[in-house]
């Protein structure tokens, strides 16, 4: 969520442990704009925490003004002292999803890979050395996974100018309840994949500049996001099943929307069986 | 600088007005006006398809951008325009007018409204003042939990505070505790864990057992009816014997829980929790639905519904999270209790009036400063062991019918005892049981310890000075390494094999029986015959 929004964000979209304690929280209070301001940002989101056994890592993410170009991404120890993150390859994320387990809480913590049984491994192995992955990259490629996966925008946020570049709609005013109980009315934050396969008859419904993303209708299996109303149904909770912690909250017919990831950074691969 | 020029100067005729070099081309100033009116009315033409004109479009326009005056609007402007041509469909005089919307909303904040009107029993209110409530501060934990991060926002927490007084205030409760917040897909569960007074006890085990009494009533009918056919053959199948399930007050069902949706809707109570229940939920993943009647779909079958899933999970996570400072608690001083049932396990432990806390740096440490107060559970499904083989005296009749059957003898279950410190507890690979950690590193007197379990998510306790307090935020599950396998379904139980006894013959035909008698007779002939001769040959031999 957008960090000038953090203290109600908190408040509004916990679901029990945010990862910040007190402490914490007045820290990214201080040290978020001091990130706007050193690496030149035009707003700073604040991304959540993934739990480690030792230690939590805080996640910022900074954005310049194309909300759809690649952001950058910061994580701390202690929400004082952020460091720049590698940007995310294919070839980190692949080998992310063969790990398992939880994060250890130390950055540079070599993984080992134990089992090495599928033919396409052998292509890393060519070099005939240990396959191993360091902690920092596991940690990139997570975060990357989960916001191709699980970031969401309700509809009508952001616009798509014809040059291309993504920006925030300064029309927006919120859903209204009735939409924002609808999976259909929030769309997936990266490269779209089942816009293209829609008929014309659908395409011709959209608005080009609005609904350039997929939405979460379609998304499988059905029933991997829980839509409640919160705090006497004046907030629309949305919560991910597929990646447990991931929580987005919107007050409906107000501008406030935004999500946050507090957990141990794991896919619910058990997901269809808790259905 | 050159004054007005005057007819004698050359350049006169060239900054006259109507003599400049371009005045030819509007030669009138009529003309001009002409055009400008010919532009003013293109502009008043009113579509065909719409009854709008640019005109006043325009004009509306303009007049919203001049009273809103928003920031850069240029980059807005097709959306002024849009919403503008929006604005124009509404009708303003309408005969019917819009039924003043009623937000679900509202609902809610009158059933929140509800819990901060003062109810009925205002009689209590002398003794609430006395102090002895079973209410607990759920504030000052729910502070010391925020310290570390954990709980919900504060206005949530005071709603729950105060649900919790309508329930002290309803049932004759003892000891009252805010469990938690379980996460549903389509509600959530807020559970409070309590203790009645003793002697307390609600009417529903009567129930049970007039339910138990009826239905043996019924196959006792069925029987003797049975016995008038003809008997049948009974079945010599005997099912695995059920473990009954903990009294109330002891063991898995020390508590009683009972749950609610939101703060403001009535508590549900939730009923007690048999081993068969927990030893089911130990197999399955279910997601909770945030209805206590919903059926669990699972393998193997879940016996109960939703509301006993999650009271089987309720036990579970009590079993492994619940955790004190050590010393906190101590074993109650009684005599001659070695030769319980059971064996050495101490059931009941009490607060401990000689409690020295230790800083929040020395818990925080190693785990062998916090203890476990909660039994864990068995593999049976129950805290305290039973031996399922244990006739009753009305079985010991039967025994001697039944020798042939005795199975092998079951190992009694042990486990950890009461009291056992957290460094005792397995972790998950490499991964330990409880990741622990001081809510502040800046102002150490005053830090809150806080554990996180890693075999539960969402399970939490704190620990500061003479504080400590449990809590569960979380969807209920287990952690799990590696993918959940549900089990499978036993193998398809084997037919009686094949064998000549079992297998059909054809009856033989008319021919075939005529046949074999004939064969049969002739046979006796034969033999007769020869026994015959055989007699006679004896008889020779006898004379010789």
């Amino acid at each position: 969520m957008d960090a000038s929004e953090l203290h109600t964000a908190l408040q509004l979209a916990t679901s029990g442990d945010t990862g910040l304690s007190l402490e914490k929280r007045a820290a990214l209070g201080a040290s978020l704009p001091l990130l706007q301001r050193d690496y030149r940002f035009e707003r700073v989101w604040f991304w959540g925490c993934i739990q480690g056994v030792r230690d939590a890592y805080y996640i910022a993410q900074g954005l310049g003004p194309d909300l759809a170009a690649p952001r950058s991404r910061l994580y701390s120890l202690n929400c004082v002292e952020w460091s720049l993150l590698p940007p995310a390859t294919e070839e980190m994320v692949a080998q992310a999803e063969l790990l398992e387990g939880r994060f250890q809480g130390d950055p540079s913590f070599e993984y080992e890979y134990a089992e090495v049984n599928t033919e396409d491994d052998e292509r890393f192995l060519d070099d005939g050395k240990e396959l191993t992955m360091k902690e920092e990259n596991r940690l990139v490629a997570t975060i990357e996974q989960i916001d191709r996966a699980v970031g969401i925008i309700p509809r009508r946020a952001f616009m798509k100018t014809p040059l291309g570049s993504v920006h925030e709609n300064r029309n927006f005013e919120g859903l209204s309840l009735m939409e924002a109980k609808k999976l259909s009315s929030y769309f997936h934050f990266t490269e779209p994949v089942n816009l293209k396969n829609k008929t014309l008859l659908e395409k011709a419904d959209l608005d080009p500049s609005i609904d350039f993303l997929d939405s979460l209708e379609h998304d499988v299996p059905q029933g991997s996001w829980t839509v409640q109303l919160e705090k006497g149904s004046t907030v629309v909770v949305l919560r991910s099943l597929l990646w447990l912690g991931l929580t987005f909250y919107h007050v409906p017919m107000t501008k406030q929307y935004g999500y946050i990831y507090c957990g141990t950074g794991e896919k619910n691969l058990d997901l269809p069986f808790m259905l | 600088e050159h004054g007005p020029y005057l007819p004698h100067e050359p350049g006169y005729g060239l900054y006259q007005p109507g003599y400049g070099p371009y005045d030819d081309q509007t030669p009138d100033p009529e003309h001009r006006m002409l055009s400008f009116q010919n532009a003013k009315a293109y502009l008043l033409k009113s579509s065909v398809t719409s009854g709008l004109n640019l005109y006043d479009h325009l004009v509306n326009v303009l007049a919203k951008i001049l009273d809103e005056q928003p920031t850069d609007p240029v980059d807005i402007f097709e959306n002024i325009s849009k919403d503008v041509k929006a604005a124009q469909f509404q009708k303003k005089m309408d005969t019917l007018r819009d039924e003043h919307e009623v937000l679900p909303s509202f609902d809610s904040a009158e059933v929140r409204r509800n819990l901060f009107l003062k109810t009925d029993g205002e009689g209590d209110e002398e003794r609430e003042e006395m102090g002895e409530t079973p209410l607990p501060n759920v504030m000052e934990t729910a502070f010391y939990f925020e310290q570390g991060g954990i709980g919900l926002s504060r206005d949530e927490t005071y709603l729950i505070f105060l649900a919790l007084k309508k329930l002290v205030s309803v049932q004759p409760i003892q000891t009252c505790r805010f469990w938690g917040r379980i996460l549903g897909q389509e509600m959530n569960y807020i559970i409070a864990e309590v203790q009645y007074h003793e002697g307390e006890e609600e009417e529903e085990e009567t129930e049970e057992e007039e339910v138990m009494v009826e239905g043996e009533k019924r196959l006792d009918e069925v029987e003797d009816e049975e016995k008038e056919k003809g008997e049948p053959l009974k079945s010599t199948y005997k099912p695995p014997p059920v473990i009954p399930k903990e009294e109330n007050g002891t063991g898995a069902n020390k508590y009683i829980y009972f749950v609610c949706n939101e703060p403001g809707k009535p508590w549900v109570k939730l009923p007690p929790v048999t081993p068969a229940q927990i030893v089911c939920a130990r197999k399955i993943k279910k997601f909770f639905t945030g209805r206590l009647d919903a059926p669990v779909v699972s393998f193997p079958p879940f016996p109960g519904n939703e509301a006993n899933y999650l009271r089987a999970q309720i036990a579970r996570i009590s079993a492994g999270t619940h955790v004190s400072p050590l010393g906190y608690y101590r074993f109650t001083e009684e005599e001659g209790d070695e030769d319980e049932e059971g064996g050495g396990g101490r059931d009941e432990c009490e607060e401990n009036p000689e409690f020295e806390p230790l800083s929040a740096f020395e818990m925080v440490e190693s785990l062998s400063t916090w203890v476990h107060h909660v039994p864990s559970i068995l593999n049976q499904g129950r805290c305290v062991w039973f031996n399922p083989l244990q006739k009753t005296e009305e079985e010991e009749g039967e025994e001697e019918e039944e020798k042939d059957e005795v199975p092998d003898e079951l190992q009694q279950e042990v486990g950890p005892p009461l009291l056992t410190p957290l460094s005792e507890d397995e972790g998950i690979q490499n991964i330990p049981a409880w990741t622990a950690s001081v809510s502040t590193k800046l102002t150490p007197q005053y830090a809150v310890a806080i554990l996180r379990s890693n075999r539960w998510p969402g399970a939490y306790a704190f620990a500061c000075g003479t504080k400590f307090g449990n809590i569960y935020f979380g969807w209920g599950h287990k952690y799990s390494l590696g993918n959940h396998t549900p089990a499978l379904p036993p193998p398809v139980q084997p037919e009686y094999p094949d064998g000549p006894e079992i297998s059909e013959a054809t009856d033989p035909t008319v021919e075939e029986e005529l046949a074999f008698k004939a064969a049969r007779e002739q046979k006796s002939l034969e033999s007769m015959e020869e026994e015959e001769e055989e007699e006679f040959e004896d008889e020779d031999d006898d004379d010789d």
